[in-house]
């Protein structure tokens, strides 16, 4: 089974932040990383991922099944705009600078290298966040923290139940996929893709009445001890937002409106050297 | 079932997103084109949204694909979160009609409207909403996001439109049985 990531209980700066700060943190940055098209501010936003990523103490160990999957994924996905539209750059920056012709109608272009460039780091930028955001997290602090942001309550738990039950339903799911190997299932990628569908419903089947099932034992038993009954809760492990938190909640949106500021100061989201 | 956000929906998108995430990695490979396997868990998604209603659908397709890519791929791919919310809503928008826990899904009438909402819905996530999205957020070029879109839309319909459709007729078929005793009016 592939690798997952997950929280390490650790004692540097990052981990003693709050849950909400981080949360904050995180969907600035992806804000900040969709928003933006200018490359000097995507290789700036590098620079501090990396930086933090060093400060949070992540193993590359933890993360590196992760990291590699995600860079093929990318690689994949650089070589198919190329192969779907090899001038793209060239309509973005308004200009055309061959370096080699390889073949029928594709030409490389110093544009085109620099805009799969300015898309692979675009990418790039939000990898460590996440890295940090998890690994660095307390799962039964985000449902506090989602809550402090604005997330009504019921949905912040109905998260908590998510992180917690993870482990448990991906440990059923291998149970009942080797049950049903052992009875001769074949779940390999071979067969025509019927086969394959009805091979994977002999997994689905038992693993999704097992969980309506305990849906309904969770749901009776928070009925019991009376959930939802109030318009508010509070949390166990709730944090209170220290001097360090104000800073990173600062510096995350001074660092969104700067981002802003740099990119569209020109009437345009993209960085264009080329003119 | 009341229209507000009850403990039966809490539960249920809390252990249907776990679900969801869990089966992120059971996809059956189609064609060579970056992410269009056939996603299984889309139709875990059709049938907790057809089951539980509009918002847990959505909630499900939005924190399950957020959180499944974060876990299993370090990155996130909002332009492809959204649509998964849109889907998510637009099946758990008819869950009154399909009536899967009543055991009311196994008649024909039902299964139609399902699959004429999985194809409708399937069409403005992945052929509309992912590809426009991928355009303002990554300005990838116009032929890719569809063709990719394109991919992902019939890959979509058809996980849900066969395992999908069994899940609930089975399901319904279970589960409609005990409905013997009728509540006095």
């Amino acid at each position: 089974m592939s690798k997952m990531i997950s929280y390490e209980k650790k004692n540097t700066p990052i981990h003693k932040l709050s849950g909400f700060t981080k949360l904050l943190f995180f969907i600035l940055w992806c804000l900040t990383s969709a928003l933006t098209f200018d490359t000097r501010m995507l290789l700036v936003m590098i620079v501090i991922g990396a930086a933090i990523y060093k400060i949070a103490d992540v193993k590359w160990k933890q993360v590196s099944g992760v990291f590699l999957a995600v860079m093929f994924f990318m690689v994949i996905n650089l070589v198919c705009i190329f192969f779907f539209s090899p001038y793209e750059g060239c309509k973005i920056y308004n200009s055309r600078t061959d370096i080699v012709h390889l073949f029928g109608n594709y030409t490389l272009t110093y544009q085109q290298l620099f805009y799969e460039f300015n898309v692979f780091i675009k990418y790039f930028t939000v990898i460590p966040s996440i890295f940090i955001f998890l690994v660095t997290t307390d799962p039964s602090e985000l449902a506090s923290s989602m809550n402090g942001i604005g997330v009504p309550y019921t949905i912040s738990y109905a998260m908590e139940i998510t992180l917690r039950y993870i482990p448990d339903i991906q440990d059923e799911f291998h149970k009942i996929k080797n049950a049903q190997e052992a009875r001769g299932i074949e779940m390999s990628s071979k067969g025509r893709l019927l086969d394959r569908i009805k091979n994977t419903a002999a997994i689905i089947f038992p693993l999704l009445f097992s969980t309506m099932e305990r849906i309904e034992v969770v749901s009776n038993a928070m009925e019991l001890r009376g959930f939802g009954k109030k318009k508010k809760r509070t949390w166990y492990s709730q944090r209170p937002l220290k001097a360090a938190d104000k800073a990173a909640i600062a510096f995350s949106v001074g660092f969104f409106v700067l981002t802003m500021i740099v990119t569209y100061m020109d009437g345009n989201r993209f960085f264009n050297p080329f003119v | 079932m009341k229209g507000k956000f009850g403990i039966k929906e809490v539960v249920a998108l809390g252990i249907g997103t776990a679900l969801f995430v869990v089966l992120t990695n059971a996809q059956i490979p189609l064609v060579i084109v970056p992410n269009t396997a056939l996603q299984v868990r889309m139709a875990i998604l059709a049938f907790f949204s057809a089951v539980f209603g509009p918002f847990v659908g959505a909630g499900i397709g939005l924190i399950g694909h957020a959180l499944g890519d974060a876990i299993f791929y370090g990155s996130v791919w909002w332009s492809w979160v959204f649509p998964e919310a849109i889907v998510g809503a637009a099946i758990g928008f008819f869950a009154k009609k399909f009536a899967v826990q009543e055991g009311g899904f196994t008649k024909g009438k039902n299964i139609i409207l399902f699959i004429l909402v999985n194809i409708v819905s399937n069409a403005v996530a992945w052929i509309l909403a992912a590809p426009v999205l991928d355009i303002l957020i990554y300005k990838e070029p116009v032929n890719k996001v569809f063709v990719q879109g394109m991919f992902a839309f019939f890959g979509n319909i058809l996980i849900i439109g066969i395992l999908g459709t069994l899940l609930m007729v089975a399901y319904s078929s279970i589960s409609g049985k005990s409905s013997d005793l009728k509540a006095e009016e």
